[in-house]
């Protein structure tokens, strides 16, 4: 077994334990900083991919954003340490077969099937290329999906302002 | 043993099915938008691996992640703003607990 892989099937292992206690957990607070893991571990694997980019964005966005947004809301809703009521035992065994015999399927038809992976040097994934394709105009650019994705993203913050946003009591 | 792109499948596919698992138990709503925050990046491992080992002089990959991330973004706040607006209404955010349109 080499290093490279050696390291990847630690990181796996940290993906998918840190992923169950995060679904498992019955401590809210715990189960917010069990995904946060997970998902550091999720960006360490682009690491190994030698994405960095990509691991660089989803530290930022995810750790540094999506995680700090629910421990708000954890904060602004829940007394910390409380816990949660156990889940029912039946809803329980069915979601838990459900979840198994499909990871089995999905498994065996992965494991079925046989990639055909090409044979070529590997390409460097620079910003550089990154940024000269998403704004491109030409045939594989991607200006329209970043412009569609600025409006979605402006259309979210208008929301969730109007959304949250506490309206004054009518005195009359 | 060399770690092959099935490898890599193998480990989103238990991480979607962790999600789901954590989406049918849970009845708290912050737990359910952890487990689908799980379920999104096991979708955006599928795509950069896809993109590393069969089409690595493309960046599509690359870009469908990037654009699933802000994506995500966007839904966690649109979905945190309407859990804040529940809890100021039912002093709960249980789904249970919420059932004004339940007959």
């Amino acid at each position: 077994m080499t290093a490279s892989s050696f390291i990847f099937y630690v990181l796996a292992a940290f993906i998918l334990g840190s992923g169950l206690l995060a679904v498992t957990s019955r401590k809210l607070f715990r189960a917010a900083i069990y995904l946060l893991f997970s998902l550091i571990g999720i960006a360490g694997l682009y690491f190994w991919m030698n994405y960095e980019f990509i691991a660089a964005v989803q530290i930022v966005v995810y750790v540094g954003g999506i995680v700090v947004l629910i421990i708000f809301s954890i904060f602004l809703t829940h007394h910390v340490g409380a816990e949660m009521e156990q889940p029912n035992r039946l809803r329980m065994g069915f979601a838990a077969l459900a979840a198994f015999l499909s990871f089995v399927f999905c498994a065996l038809v992965i494991s079925k099937n046989e990639f055909a992976i090409p044979d070529q040097a590997p390409v460097p994934l620079t910003v550089d290329r990154i940024g000269m394709q998403m704004l491109s105009l030409t045939e594989h650019g991607y200006i329209l999906p970043f412009e569609v994705v600025s409006m979605l993203l402006l259309a979210a913050m208008i929301g969730c302002i109007v959304i949250a946003m506490k309206l004054p009591e009518k005195t009359s | 043993m060399e770690v092959t792109l099935n490898h890599i499948l193998f480990l989103s596919t238990a991480l979607f099915f962790i999600g789901v698992y954590g989406f049918l138990t849970r009845r708290n709503v912050i737990t359910m938008l952890m487990a689908i925050e799980l379920l999104l990046n096991s979708v955006n491992i599928n795509f950069i691996a896809f993109n590393k080992y069969l089409y690595a002089d493309k960046l599509d990959g690359v870009f469908f992640t990037l654009f699933l991330i802000a994506i995500a973004a966007a839904e966690a706040s649109v979905a945190i703003a309407i859990i804040i607006n529940i809890y100021r209404n039912y002093r709960s955010i249980d789904v249970d607990d919420v059932d004004s349109l339940k007959w």
